[in-house]
Formats: structure tokens, C-alpha cells, sequence
């Protein structure tokens, strides 16, 4: 498999101005040297807690931010200081899934308009019967009915909203799909149709998804690989089951063993490990490994220098000075 | 667990009255809870466990009302008492914690003086007092320097940290019941593993019953001693955790299990989920409630609601397969 985006040392920094004449400048670094690469029709799953950056690297790649530094490589072109014209075509191959059903669809479009509105930018369509047939089509794909794109976004559950936005991200037929919390919003039972279809559509179209998600169960059934962050960090990355089977950071270890698991006689055989306090402010992270405040095995080395990202065998790469 | 009951929950009925019409959301629940086990309450959005739990506090609001039913708390009917009986037992016998550990703490008051608050309204001592129970009660869940923790304002504390002072808060008058509406859904897994251990600590300390609800059946696993699954405002099953989760009964639990992965089986499973979305309560369904999207439906399930019967001693299912004429085979092919 060849490499559809590779990202490079990529840095988002965001400035917070303080004082009477806004010059003390602080930096919330919330994304720090990550780099890793997603194969044609291939998962990565990202996950960590909330505030790791996990969400601003997935936007920062769309180039919805600016990067601070790095580079983002997509389909072997480096697209990091590409201006919006020069963007448009590879916003026609890269696209996004939004957490909020609620939020991210506009309540005074029709659900055709919202899925014309990337077919006309685009120009995919040749005629208006063809625009006509193509929403028809991925109202179909995405297991809605034709007759509802003259309705508006009210009219629909979070579930069929979400199918929408689904919808509206495949109109341009995408290489790449950043799925940012698809299904943290829905029911339960609305979640499992959702990753079925996504799965279904990557087999169907060859698509790459970059998965993030808190919901570490579902990024397990769902990718091919996983990177794991922590305070705008890779902390490890590795193949799915090399990470969930046999997790090497410290800070994975923990966050695994926390997942509660749907069968109370294994959860009672189960030995947690819980970290102490909160995740440390990313205004102020601490010094060396920014894991090393809730790290039991923290020495020395961890207060000074900052663990970089080593090979492991078989593609499974961690941050920690423990394997060095 | 002891056999002695704390809370019973009878023909329970709530009703909220829009302008569009009447939306049922809590239908005929019935259920006890005794001393010291911790009841889960799980359902998707829109299933009525919310709500049943604010009808037992009373804290429902306009257009919502209870239509029938009984809720006996010691011996008494909380549901005929007037709101300035009932602000005697709120936070005081019952508490509860709720979701958004963000919003449920008021922003211009420090986090000793609003537990001072809770605790003098309900006690008779000097706030020197009140305030030696505070600080012991941040202590018990684990807050670092209470002493000076007390006096900061609740956007100095993490999520996490407001989480366990709102607990504090709701044991601070030892509670015999503890209502938590989902506490842990907007915290990080490795928080909700914190609070989680706290809620199983302070358990076997204080001995308190717990209606906790939640929609993550992980959650349920770990924490509780008994399960109530709810379906479009109805008890659709009841069971103790470990038969619910080994031989759920009924068709929307069996779904619910088979639409959820477990991380730790490491083969790829096929999550089947449940097709359809939930009942729009405005209009519920004539019969079951889950009749629209369960695979196994029969006639009779459009027209009737099923009862909740007895399957075993201490197992109930509200489907109809479970009725004496009900066809065996199907019944069999099912469980």
C-alpha cells in the first residue's frame, strides 16, 4: 500500500496574548511533532482524552488551521503552504465528518441543497438532472430515501443526521475521509449502524479514514491502525492489535485497562491501572515526558529530556525513555 | 445486600403536556431498590430514565407531571407531598449528581461555601461546624489540599475535580439513596475510572443505595449489582448484572449486547446493529414499544403491550415470548 497523506513533524500552536499591552505571549502547543502516514483505504484510529489535540491535528490536516511548522504531504504533493485556490482541488479528495449532527448541517438548507452545495463547488455534476440523480443516489448509499432531500434538517433524527453528513462528504467521492467523534453523539444502537456503513463504503471505494475518537472500543473495531495521543503528542503507534494486546507506553496501558468492557465476569477478573490527577494545562506542560506527572515509572531522564517516537519491531513505534 | 427495602417505585406514570400533545415518557415503571446495592439504569436518550428519576426527587419541570403511580420512600408517598416537604429530602435522604459536572456548580459562589450551604440547610450546627464537614467530605473523594481547595471558585477545578466535589456535595449529609445521572458520560475514560472507584469506595463506607444511570453498558458491568433496561419510557428488563449480560431475556437487550464491541476479544466481531431509531413518544406504538425494529415481532406486539413477566425468580422480561401460548420454538431460538 503506498502512502496517501504523510504528515511530517506537523506543529499547531496556538498564541494567547496577555498583560496590559498584549505582549506577554504564551503558547498552547496543541500539536507538537506529530507525524505518521495513512495508507490508501486504510484506518488510523487517533485517540486520547479530550484537549490532547487529537481534533486539531484532524483540522490542521484539512489545513482548516494553518500549521505553525511540518509539512502534510498528500498523494505525494505537499500541500502545507498551498493557498485556498490552490487547495480546492484536494478539498474535492480530502474531506470531513463532523461530531454534531446538530451543529454541522445548516437548518435552513434542504438536505439537497446541502449535498448540491459540494457538487456545484466541485462541479461533479454535468446537468441538473445529473445533480438530481446524484443526491438521489447517495441518499441511497447512505440508507435514507430519495424523497427526503427536499425535507430540512429538522425533520430528521440524529442518526439520519448524521447519515447526511456522511452523504455530503462522499458527494465529491473523496480519497480521504477525517472522521472527527462520527458517533460519540448518538444512541447506542445508532453508533453500530454507523461504523457498519462507514466500513461498508471504505470496502465499496477504497476511501482512508482518519477515525478520531474517545471511544476506545469502537476505534479498535473499526481501524487498521492506531496512534495514541497525549498533550498534543504521539505517544505510541502501532497496528491495532499490536497496540490494544500488547500496549507499551505507560499512558496506554492505563488508558486501556480504564475501558470498561460490556461483561461483568472478566470486568471483575480485571486488574485497572488508574492514573492519578488531571491531564497537566498545555499552556504550562511539564518539562521532559509530558506524561511523567501521572507516571509510575518515572525517573530521572523523564523530568530532562523529551522522549522521541522509536521503532519497536513490526511498524510499533513509542515515546518513552523506558525502551531506550 | 440486605433484603430491607428503601425505595419503591409503583405504577410510576409521567407526562409531559406540549402544545403538540401529550408525550409519555415514563409508562407504568415499577421498581424497588434496597439497601445498599447499586441499581443501573440504562437506556438510550429518550427511553425515560431521566425522567423516572426526577419524578422520584419531584423535580420535574412545568409541562412535565406525574400522572399515577406511587414512589414509597420509608414508608411514605413522596409523590402526594407538597415541594417544601420534599425540600427536606432533597440533598438530604435522597441526593443526586448530575451530568455536567460543568454547569450543576453556581459560578460566583467558592465550592466550601456552596457545601456549607447544602449541609446547614439540612443540619442544625455553626458554619465552624459545616465546614469541618465540608473539608472532611473532600478529603473522603480524594481531593488534593482540601483546606485550600475550599476556598477556590468551581473554574479553578478540572472536570474531574468538580465531579468529586458535586459527590461530595451529595454525601455530604449521608444520603440513604443516591441518584446519579449519568456523572461519568462527559468525563475522559481515565476520570471516569477515578470516579467509578470512588462511587464502589464510598459504598462500602457508607452503605448507600444507588440508582446510577447511564447508557454505556461498560459502565453497568463494572459498577453495579442489578440492572433495570428501559425502553420508550417502559421496563423492558430486569435482571442481576451477571444474568443480564450472560442471558438477557429480551430482544432490545440482546440487540443493545450485540451492537456494542468488546475490546477484549481480539478477533473482528460483526457489531449487527439494531435497525431503526427509537419511538417518537408523541406518538408511541399501539403495543411494544420496540415492535417497529425487533426481528422477532408477532402480530399481537403492534396491538398489545406486553406484561412484565417473571422468568425466573429474579429475572423479568416485558416481551410477549414469554407469554404461556407464546410459539416455544421462537422463544427458544431467541434466548
Amino acid at each position: 500500500m503506498s502512502n496517501l497523506l504523510e504528515v511530517q513533524d506537523l506543529k499547531k500552536y496556538f498564541t494567547k496574548t496577555s498583560g496590559l499591552l498584549k505582549k506577554t505571549e504564551q503558547h498552547v502547543k496543541a500539536v507538537d511533532n506529530v507525524s505518521f502516514t495513512v495508507a490508501h483505504g486504510e484506518t488510523l484510529g487517533l485517540v486520547g482524552e479530550s484537549g490532547c489535540g487529537k481534533s486539531t491535528t484532524g483540522r490542521t490536516i484539512l489545513k482548516l488551521y494553518q500549521p505553525t511548522s511540518g509539512k502534510i504531504v498528500f498523494d505525494g504533493v505537499d500541500i502545507t503552504n498551498f493557498t485556498e485556490k490552490q487547495m480546492l482541488p484536494y478539498r474535492k479528495k480530502m474531506q470531513m465528518i463532523f461530531q454534531d449532527p446538530y451543529a454541522s448541517l445548516n437548518g435552513r438548507m434542504t438536505i439537497s441543497d446541502i449535498i448540491g452545495e459540494a457538487i456545484d463547488t466541485h462541479k461533479v455534476a454535468t446537468s441538473a438532472k445529473d445533480r438530481d440523480d446524484m443526491i438521489a443516489n447517495l441518499l441511497e448509499r447512505v440508507g435514507l430515501m430519495k424523497d427526503h432531500a427536499s425535507r430540512y434538517p429538522h425533520e430528521f433524527s440524529g442518526g439520519q443526521r448524521q447519515r447526511i453528513g456522511i452523504a455530503r462528504a462522499l458527494a465529491v467521492n473523496p480519497e480521504f475521509i477525517i472522521c472527527d467523534e462520527p458517533i460519540s453523539a448518538l444512541d447506542v444502537s445508532i453508533q453500530a449502524q454507523v461504523v457498519n456503513m462507514l466500513e461498508e463504503i471504505q470496502r465499496k471505494t477504497g476511501v482512508g479514514y482518519l477515525f478520531i475518537a474517545h471511544d476506545l472500543s469502537m476505534v479498535k473495531h473499526i481501524s487498521n491502525r492506531i496512534g495514541v495521543m497525549y498533550l498534543g503528542q504521539l505517544v505510541e503507534i502501532g497496528d491495532r492489535d499490536k497496540v490494544y494486546s500488547n500496549p507499551e507506553h505507560p499512558y496506554t496501558k492505563a488508558l486501556l485497562s480504564a475501558i470498561p468492557i460490556p461483561d461483568p465476569q472478566s470486568e471483575k477478573s480485571k486488574s485497572r491501572i488508574v492514573l492519578q490527577g488531571d491531564v497537566p494545562s498545555p499552556l504550562n506542560p511539564p518539562s521532559g515526558c509530558h506524561f511523567r506527572t501521572r507516571c509510575q515509572y518515572c525517573m530521572k531522564i523523564c523530568k530532562e529530556v523529551e522522549p522521541v517516537l522509536q521503532t519497536l519491531e513490526d511498524n510499533h513505534q513509542v515515546a518513552c525513555h523506558l525502551f531506550s | 445486600m440486605k433484603n430491607e427495602k428503601i425505595l419503591k417505585v409503583k405504577g410510576l406514570e409521567t407526562s409531559f403536556f406540549t402544545h403538540l400533545g401529550e408525550v409519555k415518557a415514563v409508562r407504568n415503571v415499577s421498581f424497588d431498590i434496597y439497601k445498599g446495592e447499586v441499581v443501573g439504569l440504562v437506556g438510550e436518550s429518550g427511553s425515560g430514565k431521566s425522567i423516572t428519576c426526577m419524578s422520584i426527587m419531584k423535580l420535574l419541570q412545568h409541562p412535565g407531571k406525574i400522572k399515577n403511580g406511587e414512589v414509597i420512600f420509608k414508608g411514605e408517598d413522596l409523590v402526594t407531598k407538597s415541594s417544601k416537604e420534599m425540600r427536606k429530602i432533597q440533598g438530604d435522604e435522597i441526593s443526586m449528581i448530575f451530568q455536567d459536572p460543568m454547569t450543576a456548580l453556581n459560578p460566583v459562589y467558592t465550592i466550601g461555601n456552596q457545601m456549607v450551604e447544602v449541609i446547614r440547610a439540612h443540619k442544625k450546627i455553626s458554619k465552624k461546624e459545616a465546614e469541618q464537614t465540608a473539608l472532611k467530605m473532600l478529603e473522603a473523594v480524594g481531593i488534593p489540599d482540601p483546606a485550600k481547595r475550599m476556598k477556590n471558585y468551581p473554574n479553578e477545578f478540572s472536570g474531574g475535580m468538580r465531579q468529586r466535589a458535586i459527590i461530595a456535595m451529595a454525601l455530604s449529609c449521608e444520603p440513604e439513596l443516591l441518584i446519579a445521572d449519568e456523572p461519568t458520560t462527559a468525563l475522559d475514560v481515565t476520570i471516569q475510572a477515578q470516579i467509578l472507584d470512588l462511587l464502589k469506595d464510598l459504598r462500602t463506607k457508607l452503605d448507600t443505595s444507588i440508582i446510577f444511570i447511564t447508557h454505556d453498558l461498560g459502565v453497568i458491568a463494572e459498577l453495579c449489582d442489578r440492572v433495570i433496561v428501559m425502553y420508550g419510557g417502559m421496563v423492558m428488563e430486569e435482571a442481576s448484572v451477571i444474568d443480564l449480560f450472560s442471558e438477557p431475556k429480551n430482544p432490545y437487550t440482546i440487540g443493545l449486547l450485540k451492537s456494542v464491541p468488546n475490546p477484549d476479544i481480539l478477533i473482528k466481531q460483526k457489531l449487527i446493529p439494531i435497525p431503526g431509531s427509537p419511538p417518537d413518544m408523541l406518538n408511541p406504538p399501539k403495543g411494544c414499544a420496540f415492535c417497529k425494529r425487533c426481528e422477532y415481532a408477532m402480530e399481537i406486539c403492534l396491538e398489545e403491550v406486553p406484561e412484565l413477566y417473571e422468568v425466573t425468580k429474579r429475572h423479568k422480561s416485558r416481551c410477549h415470548l414469554y407469554h404461556p401460548d407464546a410459539p416455544e420454538v421462537v422463544r427458544k431460538q431467541v434466548m
